[in-house]
């Protein structure tokens, strides 16, 4: 399809973007205008508006069928773009419910209250002393799931670039507020900061490459430059693929591009781990597949078994990491490396799903279930490991948390719901997930993949049932002295609660939203 | 024979057919009922259980009666109820088949069934897990029922596991007695062998007809290749051997007399142990086709016919003398079977009047036993007759029959198989004689040693008769006993004669007297005698020693159990053995390496995880390189 040029900005179209963006822009006033005590609750009330209003838009515009290329061919609205913003949305909603939550830290929110005092300084004492607040987290958190929707939308390099850098740099603000254990948390961080601005660069040149093979920003017309070229094989074409990919895989957390999960997923604080888990990966992978779908589809044969050795590396590292990790967020990384070598898993069967085949979802649509049934359990997860603390903070060491089934049944068993989500046990959306991921790598050929996928997941299954093992079978000892699970508001269990009963609805009735997977199933080329 | 001609359509149910599913379930709901009850029911538990055979019975014998005023074409009623299961190409009906063949069972289960449920009423009386018993013996009555109505192999063998899990849970009743418990589980392992059978038969015939229905079976199996046919016959007779203890499988009859008497009644003499003997004939299609396979069952038949009377000639227990003489009796009812459509009327013919004398006899041993402290010792017995005189003449009418005393039921059943013996083969016809002559004398044993000479009794034994409510059941059966013969002899093969196969169906006369006849009389005459002058005197009070291998090897069951333990329990532990050896140092050891293995990796890989920026970003670079190799190569290739 030939770029359409759109005179006009389609503003309608737009609107999800437009909106969230000057909810953001309408915060940072907010911290301006408003007085200290009330700004807390404005900044909720704003961003609360801006995204709700930002999906109902995304809803009625994917209703109305509002398919198509705007801002001179620079985003696409298709049916992966809708899904992946709504989902996108609806994770932000929750972690901002996770990050306003106050009672479990006596009143305080979970970051620290002066960011550029020293760590330990009589400046951060008196910025306890005297309650203050950074309350710019909020449009923080917007502005970076701003960057995420355009990221999942993009379809020219320098949009995406764009898209990478505003999703990215608020991240790396967000990773170093945590209130306590603040040196862990500004050292993760710098080292985001550090190897993210590598990924960017790397990103950068590539594309930069792509522009000299192809003559144009474009990813669809990188797709026909290829088509049209009939030697193949070109090194400008393959420097800049391999870079621009690097800049992808490096988002998602793919081995060997992963390191800086498991540093940064245990400094930062924990509702924005919860968020990059879920949001960063879901935007970044649909990213990857639509550069890989669209751009590179003429190239298929060429990247498939790329794709599918990485999946396998990404699945194997992170699962065999993580059997012998005693730190919860630092185990909860390694499972997040694992699940992206199984969503590599489903792009690299990059099959389509046959009309009227419910057994067969498709690449996209499998991919999409998988996210949404990944995010559930991640931020359900993350948001019961916000609620066991002791008095430093949360109590993150695994061993403290030995017999905590017995002593909390209910978070015990939630906790355990969304483990075995991860771990792919039936009656859990995590199993429709992998299922259908597997079954779109299966019929895209790639049947060896999926034998090493579920020896990956056996491996895997491992790590969640040691931890369910912990919770249940283990006595509380010296590790659990002083190991409590606070009381949180209604904020935190309703992530908690919403999560768990996503977790079962979709594992025992999947097809309202394998449905409307499948509905997302094509990009728009 | 062309077996289309024969098959008989059945006609669709009306009326009361349509509900005929109420006699399987009336005593399926009264027994999950008293199971869940709980103590409630204690005390009127066994009397709403009684009712149960009582109400099938009624429902049963209306449907007879129907039937009989019927047209012969219009006899086979089908009573489809719901769609049960689909697999795939399958399907699988519930569905009930009446004909004249299953409803004699109805009236045999039912009708036995409510007599002993009486009984139990008596004899039951002081256990405190009563309602518990009663709650079994319904469970056993609706299984039972499932396995003779239901219209496909499939769903009989529901009722053939039901069954035998009321005869397992029946059995090992009482226990708390070790050896209960375990000729409970004896009685469900060794039918476990005939089940495997029973599942091979069913999968033969979906994978070579499609079908387990009996008539679809009927129509297709012509088409079937014989050798599968002749697997099918030796399959069903598998399960057959099993189910009704018949020579190899033969060996937990003996121990299930544990059970308490009525159950050995009913279950183990009267009803369950026949379901080979009514496997085999609802089967006749099959065995019509393939000469071998009947021949294994009259085989079969024939040496379980001996074996059982040898065992009964060298017992003192008197239920294990009962015991031996109903695995005797069904392997004569196996041999006609084997016979073909003229042996299997007379073998549903022996089976019935059987029912009765032995469901007589049984409870006749329960009354004595009764009377004497649950001694079942008959060197402990003697003299009985004058102090129980309803047992005494009930149990002799039973006698009377089983040996084949002229004009008594099991004249006619018997003399009619070992005639029919005759016409297949000499050898079985004089086998079949000579068993009768064992019969006559072992029974004539039991009846000196219990009811006549003088008393052996122990101290503190003070015999009596048994309550109304006890000797009741008995006359009605020991009526039954004699008279059956004379009601159903000629009428049962022209009734029979279109549910298993028969053309031409010949009738014999009440006074048809053969030399065969004649002759097998004598012999029975002789036998009796020979019993009679052996212990007319008095008995020793214990077991005299000998060196006669064949009294030796009768007292040892003919060394089924050494034999079982020999050839099968030995080597089946070895293999277990082995298998658990196996499973600890290859299987557990390979899982066991592999989580060292994993374990091992696990904390090489951690070691990467430095925390230092430079080496993780000196990671990346190293993978751009290895992606670009990677992608140089797919361009290559």
């Amino acid at each position: 399809m030939m770029t359409q040029l759109v005179v006009q900005p389609d503003y309608r179209a737009l609107a999800p973007l437009i909106i969230l963006f000057a909810a953001a822009a309408v915060g940072v006033l907010v911290e301006g205008i408003i007085k200290k005590g009330l700004r807390d609750e404005a900044q909720l009330i704003v961003s609360g508006i801006g995204l709700l209003a930002s999906l109902a838009f995304t809803i009625q515009n994917w209703n109305q069928d509002r398919l198509g290329v705007h801002a001179e061919g620079s985003l696409t609205m298709d049916g992966p773009t809708y899904f992946i913003w709504g989902l996108l949305l609806v994770a932000t909603i929750l972690t901002l419910l996770l990050v306003s939550e106050r009672k479990l830290n006596s009143g305080a929110l979970n970051f620290t209250p002066y960011a550029a005092s020293v760590p330990g300084s009589p400046l951060e004492a008196k910025a306890f002393q005297s309650r203050t607040e950074h309350t710019e987290i909020y449009p923080l958190v917007l502005f970076s799931t701003f960057g995420m929707m355009m990221f999942a939308s993009a379809t020219d390099w320098i949009t995406m670039f764009v898209a990478l850098e505003v999703f990215s740099l608020p991240l790396y603000l967000l990773c170093g507020l945590a209130r306590r254990r603040r040196l862990l948390s500004q050292e993760a961080a710098l080292k985001y900061f550090m190897l993210g601005s590598l990924a960017s660069a790397i990103f950068l040149y590539g594309t930069a490459l792509l522009y000299g093979y192809s003559g144009s920003l474009s990813i669809r017309m990188l797709a026909q430059r290829i088509q049209a070229d009939a030697e193949g094989g070109n090194s400008l074409l393959v420097a800049g693929v391999v870079l621009v990919l690097v800049g992808l895989l490096f988002k998602i957390g793919v081995v060997p591009f992963h390191s800086w999960t498991p540093d940064v997923y245990v400094g930062a604080p924990t509702p924005i781990t919860a968020y990059m888990a879920i949001a960063t990966k879901a935007a970044a992978v649909i990213a990857l597949m639509r550069v890989l779908y669209v751009g590179l589809a003429p190239l298929q044969w060429t990247w498939q078994p790329v794709v599918a050795g990485l999946a396998v590396i990404t699945m194997f590292v992170g699962a065999i990491i993580g059997l012998t990790q005693t730190d919860v967020k630092r185990l909860l990384a390694y499972s997040s490396i694992a699940h992206a070598g199984f969503i590599l898993v489903g792009i690299a069967g990059a099959v389509t799903a046959a009309t009227g085949n419910h057994a067969l979802a498709g690449s996209t649509s499998s991919i999409l279930f998988y996210l949404s049934a990944y995010g559930l359990a991640t931020l359900g997860a993350f948001a019961i490991v916000t609620m066991v603390r002791r008095a430093g903070g949360e109590a993150t060491q695994l061993a403290a948390w030995s017999g905590l089934g017995r002593q909390h049944p209910v978070l015990g068993a939630l906790m355990t719901l969304f483990l075995l989500s991860f771990a792919g046990i039936p009656l859990t959306a995590g199993f429709i997930g992998k299922l259908e991921v597997f079954l779109a790598a299966w019929a895209g050929g790639y049947a060896w993949l999926v034998f090493a996928a579920v020896i990956a997941s056996l491996v895997a299954a491992y790590i969640y049932l040691r931890f369910i093992m912990v919770m249940f079978f283990r006595d509380a000892g010296e590790a659990t002295e002083g190991v409590q699970v606070e009381q949180a508001s209604w904020m935190t269990w309703t992530v908690i609660i919403l999560c768990a009963v996503g977790t079962l609805v979709l594992g025992l009735w999947s097809s309202p939203l394998g449905d409307l997977a499948i509905r997302a199933s094509e990009f728009l080329r | 024979m062309n077996l289309l001609e024969t098959a008989v359509a059945p006609v669709a149910a009306t009326g009361l057919f349509s509900s005929a599913w109420l006699m399987i379930a009336i005593p399926l709901v009264i027994s999950g009922l008293l199971m869940l009850s709980g103590r409630v029911a204690n005390s009127w538990g066994h009397l709403l259980a009684t009712l149960a055979p009582i109400a099938s019975f009624g429902i049963g014998l209306t449907l007879f009666l129907d039937l009989l005023g019927r047209d012969e074409a219009q006899r086979a009623v089908s009573v489809p109820l719901f769609r049960w299961l689909t697999a795939g190409n399958w399907t699988f009906d519930f569905g009930l088949q009446i004909d004249q063949l299953s409803i004699l069972f109805v009236l045999l289960i039912t009708g036995v069934g409510s007599l002993i449920h009486i009984y139990s009423i008596g004899y039951m009386a002081h256990d405190e897990r009563r309602r518990r018993f009663f709650a079994y013996l319904n469970l056993f009555i609706a299984a039972m029922l499932t396995l003779v109505l239901a219209d496909n192999y499939l769903l009989l063998f529901v009722g053939w596991e039901g069954v035998g899990l009321a005869s397992y849970l029946l059995i090992s009743f009482w226990q708390h007695k070790h050896s209960a418990a375990v000729a409970g589980k004896k009685a469900f392992v060794v039918n476990r062998v005939g089940d495997l059978g029973m599942i091979m038969a069913i999968s033969t015939l979906l994978a070579q007809t499609g079908t387990v229905k009996f008539t679809e079976v009927a129509e297709r199996i012509g088409t079937v290749d014989r050798t599968w046919v002749v697997l099918l016959g030796f399959f069903l007779l598998l399960g057959a051997c099993g189910k009704s203890a018949q020579v190899p499988l033969q060996s937990w009859l003996l121990d299930a007399m544990e059970g308490p008497t009525p159950v050995s009644a009913l279950i183990h003499a009267a009803t369950m142990v026949t379901a080979g003997v009514y496997l085999v004939v609802r089967s006749h299609p099959i065995y019509a086709l393939t000469s071998e396979a009947s021949l294994a069952v009259a085989i079969v038949g024939t040496v379980t016919l001996l074996a059982g009377a040898w065992i009964g000639t060298s017992k003192d227990d008197i239920k294990k003398v009962l015991a031996g003489s109903t695995m005797s009796q069904i392997g004569y009812m196996m041999l006609a079977a084997g016979l073909g459509p003229v042996g299997a009327a007379f073998a549903i013919f022996h089976l019935i009047t059987h029912g009765f004398f032995k469901a007589n006899m049984f409870l006749g041993a329960g009354s004595v036993m009764h009377g004497m402290n649950d001694d079942v010792d008959m060197r402990h017995y003697g003299g009985l007759a004058k102090y129980m005189p309803i047992t005494f003449a009930t149990f002799a009418m039973g006698y009377l029959a089983i040996i084949g005393f002229p004009f008594t039921s099991g004249f006619y059943s018997k003399d009619h198989i070992i005639e029919a013996a005759f016409d297949k083969g000499t050898v079985f016809g004089a086998l079949a004689m000579f068993g009768a002559f064992v019969t006559a004398y072992y029974m004539t044993r039991l009846m000196m040693m219990t009811f006549f000479g003088g008393k052996r009794w122990r101290e503190g034994v003070h015999p009596h008769e048994s309550p109304l409510v006890m000797t009741v059941p008995l006359i009605v059966l020991a009526i039954l006993s004699i008279i059956a013969g004379v009601m159903m002899n000629g009428w049962i093969t022209t009734w029979l004669a279109p549910a298993v196969g028969d053309d031409h169906p010949h009738t014999t006369g009440l006074f048809h007297i053969t030399t065969i006849g004649i002759i097998t009389t004598a012999v029975v005459a002789v036998g009796a005698l020979i019993g009679w002058f052996l212990h007319r005197r008095d008995i020793p009070d214990s077991q005299p020693e000998t060196r006669n291998p064949l009294v030796l090897a009768g007292r040892q069951d003919l060394y089924g159990d050494a034999f079982n333990e020999t050839f099968l329990m030995r080597p089946g532990q070895h293999l277990v053995g082995g298998l658990a050896a196996f499973d600890d140092s290859v299987v557990d050891g390979s899982v066991r390496g592999s989580a060292d293995l994993f374990g091992g990796m696990s904390t090489a890989l951690r070691r990467l995880q430095n925390g230092y920026v430079r080496s993780y970003a000196l990671t990346m670079i190293a993978g751009v390189l290895l992606l670009a190799a990677a992608f140089y190569l797919g361009q290559l290739a």
